[in-house]
């Protein structure tokens, strides 16, 4: 094995490598040697990042206040200070138990929940709502919890490779989640779509989770399976088709997405995970037939569920011809999309200012339209960085891919980015009319408490991940 | 492994390219159309948000926007709201917009496409843009004077420089408090509006240019008499028979003279004298004579049936020709004419002005808040109804009028002052419309006038023609 200077930083008392003898031992001491003389570069980096986020975010806020108060109010920035403590905790714990761990990840997605929290208490002042009404108090407190959990994945998973054991156990608990809120009294409908979990005042979207539990199972399974289901197989049109006994896992997973979309009524979900598991199957096996098969089955399956669901249909005449009066003024019609489009409009290039549009015109502003908002107070420029932050944080997760050792890690990180990526995709593209309009909400931006926790903690395994590339090299040869 | 993942990241950019793409048509290329639709509240928001510009009389603001607190940040005010109402209109939140707040809108609201660049620089350089002042050719001094003299009659009054088209005086009455209709509270908006409507007095109607039309009653024997004498086929001393009542041919309708008896004794009158001594039975033997087609000819140069906009639009006076008898009585302003008294001032300024009308304007110039001229006094002919030897046979004719005719409530000593008065009728028991139409010094002459009062009980000249003198007395004495 070849033990570069920069990889050779891991910390005391972890396994190095897999080799044994002297080529070990020198290396033991030489990293001892460098980690006293360049003590956590990367996690100084972070903090360095960090206050630059911390300054954007209270910006953010400060500038909501004078915008569409006039004045300055202490509370929220006081609050928004606490979550700024909280992520100094965050990174000095990174410090102990993933000091290697990506030092990009944490300030953007800082930047991110921050820059929603401040949109969101911006759609509070316009509301009128305070204290326990009003989301953005609700947002800034779920925010604290999913960083909390956050550090615990961080400090509880020390080795991701623990996870590849409990893939089924993922699977079970992936498609439980994702099935629960179809269960008679805890299932709640809201908008629509059946994808909550109510048990008394406490409201919860299990999907969210169900979308990290079965990154987890696809990348456990497949690193064992893909040897069958990419070498064996009839060609087809100068494609290898899998074997029909190798196709029950993905008949499984398209029935799974077909139930979401049938009896949650939410085609956003289903997209999501079927697209995830197509693209993890194609990066295991390289075999473009899966993915080829894949979409003839959701194609299918969405044209057939289409013509049965109403809601499918309106929301293609939506997304086709928003601006006919009919479709605009039906019930479930056009009227969000357009009235969100004004929004972007009303923006243009630089957009209004943060709290100086009236981003509150436009329903559920808050959650399934936080980046209509944004687009309205922070102009094509704004939305461009936002972009541009999401594709920095997704870089990093697939980075872990290219870089990786085990199967399974690179797997999971390219997973588990490639499905914020996809969301990215599914919620602003529908907003902004490259695909119809499905409800999901826009990672760490938009309000809702479930989200925030599933997304924190997709980043915090992709720190686990990075952190595992630079301190356990070279493990498994196949790059 | 890595090649999948290669793929996968190419995807991952392609949806992103995809994303910029769609967000920079949206906020770039269909931001003006989107903006544009009328379901889009925004657009309606930020007009009533942005600082609009100032309407100016001599340098002073009428009607300016001045900061307020709540989210709509400026609150329309106008000054002076008795004297100018009827100029500025008004200016609502869901109402619509008159006067020249609603005909030039697109310049005081900054989005005119003169004001382009202007929008970009204070873009650029981190400003609020703002509308552009509008400043206009009335001044305030003659409005005053203009608006006490008419006092509590209802009408208008309308004083032109015949020389440029500017208008110098447009007072109409009742007036109205726009300041009402510019609340920021949409249901005391339209409770104030519909209380206006409901006024039977038509506060809302800017009655010199777009009232109800009046009957010009004898003001039209200016455009009758200029038309004769024009045509070539007449002179001021061709004569007509002076009877005591006259039948209109083909009926058994018989007219008389205003103030009774036969023109001035003779057993012929004169062209000159049915004018001086505003006769309507030679006047209506002259109109059968000429004959409707001409007088309409005439009428139409004059500006009778055309559109015009000062910029509000004005409605088009009307002059129709009927059988042998209806041009009889059109002849002396009755039957179908209609007027507005800005049409009445504009065909004495062209008699003032050697024949020449000037387009009339509300418009002195229109600044940027950087103070750069957006458009500059425009001075446009719009038309020429009679020739230069006509207007000045018409002056002399009309300042007979003044000095020793039915017109001497007009008399200013030492000063030519041409002129005409009318006393309309609308029908039997019901009050007459009274007019006066002139222009001094009627050697160089400095102002047009139109003034008409409604529910009169007297004459135009006891009437009108003294509250005209005291306007020329203000433009003279400047």
């Amino acid at each position: 094995m070849q033990v570069s200077s920069s990889d050779a930083t891991a910390p005391i008392g972890r396994p190095t490598s897999t080799a044994t003898g002297e080529a070990a031992r020198s290396t033991f001491t030489e990293t001892i040697r460098l980690r006293l003389r360049v003590p956590a570069k990367r996690r100084n980096l972070e903090l360095l990042l960090l206050i630059v986020a911390f300054g954007i975010v209270g910006a953010a806020i400060t500038l909501v206040e004078l915008g569409a108060l006039g004045h300055i109010e202490g509370t929220v920035l006081l609050l928004g200070t606490s979550l700024g403590v909280l992520a100094l905790a965050m990174h000095v714990a990174m410090r102990f138990v993933a000091p290697e761990a990506d030092p990009l990840i944490l300030p953007v997605i800082l930047v991110l929940n921050g820059l929603g929290i401040a949109e969101i208490y911006r759609l509070d002042i316009a509301n009128h709502t305070t204290g326990w009404g009003a989301s953005g108090v609700r947002q800034i407190a779920w925010t604290a919890m999913a960083m909390i959990i956050a550090v615990a994945v961080l400090v509880l998973l020390r080795n991701h490779r623990v996870l590849q054991r409990y893939r089924y156990i993922a699977m079970f608990v992936g498609i439980v989640l994702l099935l629960l809120p179809m269960l008679p009294g805890i299932g709640a409908t809201v908008n629509g779509a059946r994808l909550w979990i109510s048990i008394g005042s406490f409201n919860f979207q299990p999907g969210e989770l169900a979308k990290i539990a079965l990154a987890v199972f696809f990348a456990g399974y497949l690193v064992t399976a893909r040897e069958s289901l990419s070498m064996v197989g009839k060609k087809f049109l100068g494609m290898r088709f899998p074997r029909v006994r190798d196709l029950g896992p993905i008949l499984v997973i398209w029935l799974a997405a077909m139930a979401v979309l049938v009896f949650q009524h939410d085609l956003g979900t289903a997209l999501l995970f079927f697209g995830l598991f197509l693209v993890m199957i194609y990066v295991a096996t390289g075999r473009l037939s899966w993915v080829i098969l894949g979409l003839l089955l959701f194609v299918g399956g969405a044209l057939v569920a289409g013509r049965a669901l109403s809601y499918v249909q309106g929301r293609f005449a939506s997304w086709l011809d928003p601006f006919n009066p009919k479709v605009y003024d039906a019930i479930g019609g056009s009227y969000q999309l357009v009235q969100g489009l004004f929004g972007f409009a009303h923006g243009g290039l630089i957009g209004t200012g943060l709290g100086q549009g009236s981003p509150s015109i436009v329903p559920l502003a808050e959650s399934d339209y936080i980046i209509a908002s944004l687009g309205e107070e922070l102009g094509l420029a704004g939305l461009f960085a936002i972009l541009a932050l999401y594709m920095l944080f997704i870089s990093r997760g697939l980075r872990i891919g290219f870089a990786g050792q085990d199967d399974f890690g690179r797997l999971l990180g390219v997973g588990l980015s490639f499905a914020i990526a996809l969301q990215v995709f599914i919620v602003i593209g529908g907003v902004t009319r490259v695909i119809p309009l499905t409800g999901l909400t826009t990672p760490f931006l938009a309000a809702g408490g479930s989200s925030l926790v599933a997304n924190w903690i997709i980043a915090a395994l992709l720190l686990r991940l990075s952190d595992s590339v630079r301190t356990q090299p070279g493990l498994i040869a196949d790059r | 492994m890595s090649r999948q993942i290669k793929r996968v990241t190419i995807a991952v950019l392609l949806m992103f390219l995809a994303l910029f793409t769609s967000t920079t048509i949206i906020t770039v290329f269909q931001a003006d159309s989107l903006n544009a639709d009328g379901r889009n509240v925004r657009t309606l928001n930020a007009s009533y948000s942005a600082e609009r510009g100032p309407i100016l009389v001599n340098g002073q603001a009428i009607a300016e926007s001045v900061p307020s607190n709540d989210k709509y940040k400026y609150q329309r005010v106008y000054r002076s709201p008795d004297l100018y109402s009827p100029v500025t209109g008004y200016f609502t939140l869901n109402q619509g917009n008159t006067g020249v707040e609603g005909a030039m809108n697109s310049y005081l609201s900054g989005t005119s496409n003169d004001q382009f660049f202007t929008k970009v620089k204070s873009i650029l350089t981190g400003q609020t843009p703002k509308g552009a002042a509008v400043s206009l050719t009335i001044n305030p001094a003659i409005q005053q004077v203009a608006s006490d003299a008419l006092g509590n009659n209802t009408g208008a009054v309308v004083a032109l420089d015949p020389k440029t088209g500017a208008i110098l005086a447009m007072v109409s009455k009742p007036g109205y408090d726009p300041n009402q209709l510019a609340s920021h509270n949409t249901n005391d908006v339209i409770a104030a509006y519909k209380q206006l409507l409901a006024d039977p007095t038509n506060p809302l109607i800017n009655r010199a240019i777009s009232g109800n039309l009046y009957y010009p009653g004898s003001v039209f024997k200016l455009v009758l008499t200029s038309a004769a004498l024009d045509s070539g086929k007449f002179t001021p001393d061709s004569v007509f028979p002076n009877p005591l009542t006259f039948t209109l041919t083909g009926t058994n309708t018989q007219i008389n003279n205003a103030e009774g008896g036969n023109c001035g004794g003779g057993a012929t009158v004169s062209i000159a004298d049915a004018l001086r001594l505003s006769c309507n039975i030679p006047m209506a033997q002259l109109g059968a004579a000429l004959g409707g087609n001409e007088i309409a000819k005439y009428a139409k140069a004059y500006g009778y049936g055309q559109k015009l906009s000062v910029p509000m639009p004005v409605t088009p006076s009307i002059y129709n020709v009927g059988n042998e008898a209806q041009v009889e009585l059109s002849s002396f302003g009755q039957f179908d004419d209609r007027v507005t008294p800005l049409q009445v001032a504009m065909t004495s300024a062209a008699i003032a002005n050697g024949g020449t009308e000037m387009q009339p304007t509300l418009i002195k110039d229109i600044t940027a808040p950087d103070l750069t001229v957006i458009q500059p006094f425009q001075q446009k002919i719009f038309a020429q109804p009679i020739t230069q030897a006509t207007s000045a046979t018409m002056t002399q004719l009309m300042v007979n009028n003044v000095n020793n005719g039915a017109a001497n409530g007009a008399r200013i000593s030492g000063v030519d002052v041409a002129g005409k008065t009318g006393t309309a009728q609308n029908g039997n028991g019901k009050p007459f419309t009274l007019w006066f139409t002139g222009f001094a010094p009627a050697n160089n002459p400095q102002v047009a006038v139109a003034v008409v009062v409604e529910n009169g009980t007297s004459f135009g000249n006891t009437v009108a023609a003294p509250i005209a003198k005291k306007v020329i007395e203000a433009v003279l004495n400047k």
